[in-house]
């Protein structure tokens, strides 16, 4: 007799599971290697205190009432809830805070597209270092979570989350116009954005610009040919990503990273660095992550943060990939 | 499955109506077609550092999100019916260019009698999202009915007040005797990316825009 589970849940049966063991071990080794605690916290949180986020993307999907009429949510991610617990129980404590996880967080999926509705995510968060030294660290802890997954081809794409805030702040445009220039940025969709632009009557040198800028990921040369452009947001946003970069590589430690300034997260809390990680191996996100003071402004603290979360089944995933791939002699 | 370095690009390539077009602009973008467009049968060819992957254009977007393909061209039309998978929309090439439209029997006024007397339209489309989209934006109540095709036929025979469909001529239109109410949207060919084949592989991919768009500018 057959049973049915939910569209985007699965059970995991005990090959894999040692598989996914192995590797949350390996994970876990590397992030309390660098000093960061293993936490956890409920699956489900009062909705008001999730909703602080103020991502739109990952809005918690599922919501009920508990016996006593409260509005309950599963959480959507990790972030939020360890901000939560950051100012609710380390008010005394004095920071740096590191904190690591492994934990399955909940989301809607869009119907037979392979989307999981329960997933895990392992990830860390540094919550009150200095500026650099924070997103440099969490940078550093990444790339050895990557090797530690025997991801030997992932990729780091390092971004701006300031610089289309900057760069529509830079136009001009009115919030309506910003929001539809962002969202078609966000989309990664040039030809609505050249038509967004136009219609805002910014200038056609500053579209040109946009759209390159926006084209603009690789190495160090990047950074020089976005230094070329007019704009006071993007020699910025290339100012931050050298001096990250410079911190990386007297540590030896940015091997892995690639800059982009396309980069957009769909989560509203991040500022500063944002970051991504790929895997030529799969045609998906494996996870991502960046800077986000803001967020912790919210809950009550005033502290600089960054963090990032991979997506366990899909670093596992690209794992068995690389491995075929290697098999191969490729 | 996807941005393998060492292996060449894929592009997915629309068969149907975009076919004739999307092989000339390779083309003149310097890519050698000239297998594709003797051999009808296979789907997967060959051609100087490049694979080329025909497929029907609403699976563009599936092979293209997936990494499966690392690039691809498809319409404007299957992009906005599946908005929700995100892949990278770099270049309008300008050709197979039609309208989404709404459109009506010729002197019958069902779409607004129902608008009046119902409180609402029943739209056959083969565009579920974007129909709902467009009506919700104008403020508008419709009850959608979805047909796989030849959607003139449905109100022909009494399915639904009118149409939501694409119009290249509009001589299909014209010989069921309906006639364009309104313009929704005007679709051309997209040049579209997938997201880590986009960062993992960006010269070849930003070689290739360059040479694709050029060679649609003519």
């Amino acid at each position: 007799m057959i049973h049915p589970i939910p569209p985007g849940t699965r059970d995991v049966l005990p090959e894999e599971m040692r598989e996914l063991r192995k590797l949350q071990a390996a994970l876990l080794a590397v992030f309390e290697g660098r000093g960061y605690g293993e936490v956890a916290t409920p699956a489900l949180e009062y909705d008001e205190v999730l909703r602080r986020g103020g991502g739109r993307a990952h809005d918690a999907a599922y919501r009920f009432f508990d016996e006593g009429g409260e509005l309950l949510a599963l959480r959507s991610e990790m972030t939020v809830p360890i901000a939560r617990l950051v100012a609710t129980r380390y008010t005394q404590a004095d920071p740096p805070h590191r904190f690591c996880y492994l934990a399955g967080a909940y989301r809607a999926v869009s119907p037979q597209r392979g989307e999981m509705r329960e997933f895990t995510q392992a990830g860390v968060e540094l919550i009150g270092a200095p500026e650099d030294d924070g997103t440099g660290e969490v940078i550093e802890v990444l790339q050895e979570a990557l090797d530690a997954a025997e991801l030997g081809s992932a990729v780091i794409g390092l971004g701006d989350a300031d610089l289309y805030r900057g760069l529509v702040a830079e136009y001009g445009l009115d919030e309506e116009a910003g929001a539809a220039v962002l969202g078609r940025l966000g989309a990664h969709d040039l030809v609505g954005l050249e038509t967004v632009l136009e219609g805002a009557r910014v200038s056609e040198e500053q579209i040109a610009t946009c759209l390159a800028v926006s084209q603009l990921r690789g190495g160090a040369e990047v950074l020089e040919r976005a230094r070329g452009y007019e704009s006071a947001a993007v020699a910025r946003a290339a100012d931050r990503l050298d001096d990250i970069y410079r911190g990386l590589a007297d540590r030896e430690g940015g091997y892995r990273v690639q800059f982009d300034f396309g980069l957009m997260r769909d989560l509203a809390y991040y500022n500063g660095a944002i970051l991504e990680v790929y895997d030529p191996a799969v045609g998906h996100v494996l996870g991502g992550g960046g800077r986000y003071d803001g967020l912790m402004k919210r809950f009550g603290i005033d502290f600089s943060a960054a963090g990032f979360a991979l997506n366990l089944e899909r670093v596992h995933v690209a794992q068995i990939e690389e491995r075929r791939r290697q098999g191969e002699g490729r | 499955m996807s941005a393998d370095p060492q292996s060449p690009l894929k592009l997915a390539v629309p068969r149907g109506a975009l076919l004739g077009e999307t092989l000339d602009l390779l083309d003149a973008a310097g890519v050698d077609t000239a297998e594709a467009r003797s051999d009808s049968r296979s789907l997967i060819f060959e051609t100087g550092g490049m694979t080329l992957v025909t497929m029907r254009p609403s699976d563009v977007p599936t092979y293209v999100e997936a990494g499966a393909a690392d690039v691809g061209i498809t319409g404007k039309d299957v992009l906005l019916e599946q908005s929700d998978r995100p892949v990278y929309e770099l270049l309008d090439l300008g050709y197979g260019r039609c309208r989404m439209v709404l459109a009506g029997r010729v002197g019958s006024d069902r779409l607004g009698e129902s608008a009046r007397s119902l409180g609402m339209m029943r739209i056959a489309t083969k565009y579920p999202r974007i129909a709902e989209r467009y009506f919700e934006s104008t403020g508008r109540q419709i009850e959608l009915i979805e047909v796989k095709g030849s959607v003139e036929l449905a109100p022909l025979v009494g399915l639904g007040d009118g149409i939501v469909d694409l119009v290249a001529t509009g001589r299909t239109l014209e010989e069921n005797e309906l006639e364009v109410r309104e313009e929704i949207v005007e679709c051309t060919a997209r040049f579209v990316a997938n997201r880590v084949a986009h960062k993992l592989r960006a010269a070849e991919i930003d070689a290739l825009t360059e040479k694709l768009r050029k060679a649609s500018r003519g």
